[in-house]
């Protein structure tokens, strides 16, 4: 198990390619012995945190320390760590046993060791006797364990590991989650582990590195990361999740989807507002008229194998979604509550759009790379640095891009019970959030206007 | 009208002008001058000094060739597939763009400066039209393959353990040969065949087998022609195999 020292150690990396920032102030450590895997979705920047500290790619700033010691200039063949490749990489031109001797021949390991610890690490990965079996003709699961003994061979401090059972189906990609677990405790070294599977992450997992954008989101055990989250983006993409707008009214009081509810969360302040996370196993139903806070009617009911997932319309109109063993017939309505536990509230990373910008004239703001219409500003005059301020809800969307003063893609999206909160990614690279009741998709080209009125300017200070 | 059925004006192209003369190739090396079915022209080969003495000769010249078109053409696909140090495609252009200037202008114009500057026709000025010709039918196909190839296992090499050096000799070089064995196909055989580059670049001093093909058939002796023809059809058929992994030979060149 995982020590205190550490073995690894990220300060300040950043990385980029051409224009594209992929990784933005990376500080992560990692511990001896421990089993990290580092998740988020595709362009994340997970594969170049695992790149970079494997030595394929070296970072624009920041360092990368080794036992304490900045193994920047080190290139990867001289670097204590083995990776297992997505896609295996296993040498078409050699058989099973010279793949797997291929670094401990270049070692100049005496060939009697060679044979028993190529024999040893078959083992170990359960691949006895195909020694001499030419890599093309095996399966995907066994190439996988070709391609874990060969690394494992050479006796790495660390394992790196990068989605390594993504091409695998779902049963054998269980069986090898287990397999590999099994073999982080045998071996006692420290594994770093790719992927953008949650739940293959929190099965594996000492410790979850949440990544976004370039960007560490959340970093904590498998259960801090789904009963915690620290923000919506972590909720929506470990887990299923009811992310819902909310206030605190005091602390441990919360009010969302029109009801108050009794929380364990404090530090709030009072009358704020916050995001809330309910996961849909964690709304309970009743019979009891005392025991219940809302009633919903149920609209969907599916069979999921172990439980049943229903989507229901509660009585102020939010629809939740609800996992539960019982199946409700749908039309029926239903009593529900939930344990103030199971309530985690969230800060709010923002509560309206806030850029900065110039006026080019009394009536005309320059931001975000276009120039917008505003009221009359009494008091500002063309080159004042201005703050704009827009209302989530106060973003209009259109479906052509060409028909906006600004044209971006939806990038993510969040449902939050009776609308959706979309981020938007402008072509010039700023981030600016909506509230719709519209539906779009990820990765839908809108054009972006706002309306003169809704534009709220005030002066910024020099700093 | 059927899918298969649009193969049919292809079959026919590769009827007429591919198996015909093939076959016309067979029947007129059978046949002695009137007609008659006969081995006499193949026999004939065996015996006739002056044929084989050539045939030696072009081997020789066709392995010299060989070789120095690897040794050249490897390293300048190495470069060229190499993204850090090649980052246009004009390059590749460059190297190709000797191929669309018909190859006997090429080499009267190499025939031409040898003259210019008064350098005796000979082997030496044979080899060089030679590999001025075909160097860049061995630098594609390598190139095809080290630009197709994956590069993680080059990664994965180095993850290894293995310095630039070991990961060239031990993973880069063993995967491209297929490129290798195609780059040989399309330059040893050719070389053995040709006839244009021993006329004008060592005034037939040197003869190869293409040389004596084309003296017999335009002479007349067009049994004992193609009887020659054959015999050089079969050497290419037999080393077509041993360049092994023949699939893989034909991928990289796509």
């Amino acid at each position: 198990m995982a020590s205190d020292e550490h073995i690894i150690d990220l300060k300040g990396v950043s990385k980029s390619f051409g224009d594209k920032k992929i990784l933005d102030n990376i500080n992560l450590y990692i511990r001896k012995g421990e089993f990290v895997t580092l998740l988020g979705p595709s362009g994340c920047g997970k594969t170049t945190t695992l790149r970079l500290i494997a030595g394929f790619l070296a970072p624009d700033e920041g360092e990368i320390l080794l036992d304490g010691k900045d193994i920047s200039g080190i290139p990867p063949y001289k670097r204590p760590f083995n990776t297992v490749f997505q896609r295996y990489a296993l040498f078409p031109h050699l058989d099973v046993y010279d793949n797997i001797a291929f670094g401990l021949k270049l070692r100049k390991v005496p060939s009697e060791e060679i044979d028993q610890r190529v024999r040893k690490v078959l083992k170990l990965v359960s691949m006895t006797d195909y020694e001499e079996r030419d890599v093309d003709s095996l399966s995907g699961g066994q190439q996988q364990r070709v391609a874990i003994a060969r690394a494992l061979v050479n006796q790495p401090e660390i394992l790196l590991l990068d989605e390594p059972l993504a091409a695998l189906d779902l049963k054998l990609r269980k069986d090898m989650q287990i397999e590999l677990k099994e073999m982080h405790r045998e071996l006692g070294i420290t594994f770093i582990y790719v992927t953008h599977d949650q739940e293959e992450a929190l099965t594996l997992s000492d410790t979850i590195v949440v990544m976004d954008e370039g960007r560490i989101q959340q970093i904590g055990t498998p259960t801090e990361v789904y009963n915690e989250p620290v923000n919506s983006f972590v909720a929506d993409f470990i887990g299923e999740s009811n992310i819902l707008n909310g206030t605190m009214i005091r602390d441990r009081r919360v009010s969302f989807i029109g009801h108050e509810f009794d929380c364990v969360d404090e530090g709030f302040g009072e009358n704020n507002p916050v995001d809330v996370v309910v996961r849909p196993e964690d709304i309970y139903f009743t019979k009891k008229e005392e025991k219940t806070q809302f009633t919903a009617t149920v609209r969907s009911c599916t069979f999921k194998g172990v439980h049943y997932e229903m989507y229901v319309d509660t009585d102020t109109g939010y629809e939740l979604m609800i996992q539960d063993y019982d199946a409700y017939p749908v039309d029926s309505v239903v009593r529900l509550y939930i344990d103030p536990d199971d309530i985690q509230v969230m800060r709010k990373e923002r509560t309206c759009n806030t850029f900065e910008g110039e006026m080019a004239d009394e009536t005309h703001v320059e931001m975000l790379g276009g120039t917008f219409e505003c009221l009359p500003q009494a008091g500002l005059k063309a080159g004042d640095k201005v703050r704009v301020e827009v209302a989530f809800d106060k973003v209009d969307l259109l479906d052509h891009q060409e028909e906006g003063e600004l044209a971006g893609e939806v990038h993510f999206l969040l449902y939050k019970g009776d609308h959706y909160h979309l981020t938007i990614l402008t072509e010039d690279g700023d981030h600016l959030w909506v509230d719709t009741d519209d539906i779009w998709d990820k990765g839908d080209l809108v054009g972006i206007n706002f309306a003169p009125e809704d534009l709220k300017i005030s002066k910024r200070n020099e700093a | 009208m059927k899918r298969s059925h649009w193969s049919i004006p292809y079959a026919i192209f590769l009827g007429v002008f591919v198996v015909l003369p093939l076959l016309l190739i067979l029947v007129y090396a059978l046949q002695d001058g009137s007609g008659h079915f006969t081995l006499a022209n193949i026999t004939r080969f065996f015996s006739d000094s002056d044929a084989l003495g050539t045939f030696a000769v072009s081997i020789e010249v066709a392995i010299e060739n060989t070789l120095i078109c690897i040794l050249l053409g490897y390293p300048a696909a190495w470069i060229l597939a190499n993204k850090e140090l090649n980052r246009s495609a004009v390059t590749i252009v460059l190297f190709i763009l000797p191929m669309w200037i018909n190859a006997l202008m090429r080499t009267l114009a190499t025939a031409e400066l040898f003259g210019m500057f008064g350098i005796p026709l000979g082997k030496g000025t044979l080899l060089f039209g030679m590999v001025y010709d075909y160097l860049p039918f061995m630098i594609y196909p390598i190139y095809n393959v080290l630009n197709k190839m994956d590069k993680s296992y080059a990664e994965a090499a180095q993850d290894l353990g293995a310095t630039p050096w070991k990961v060239f000799w031990k993973v880069t070089v063993p995967l491209s040969m297929p490129g290798v064995a195609s780059g040989v196909l399309m330059v040893f055989m050719p070389t053995v065949s040709t006839f244009a580059i021993s006329e004008f670049l060592t005034n037939n001093k040197i003869k190869l087998f293409g040389t004596i093909i084309q003296e017999n058939i335009n002479s007349s002796m067009w049994n004992y022609g193609a009887a020659l023809a054959l015999i050089m059809l079969v050497i290419i058929g037999i080393s077509t195999m041993f360049t092994g992994g023949r699939k893989e030979a034909e991928e990289a060149l796509i």
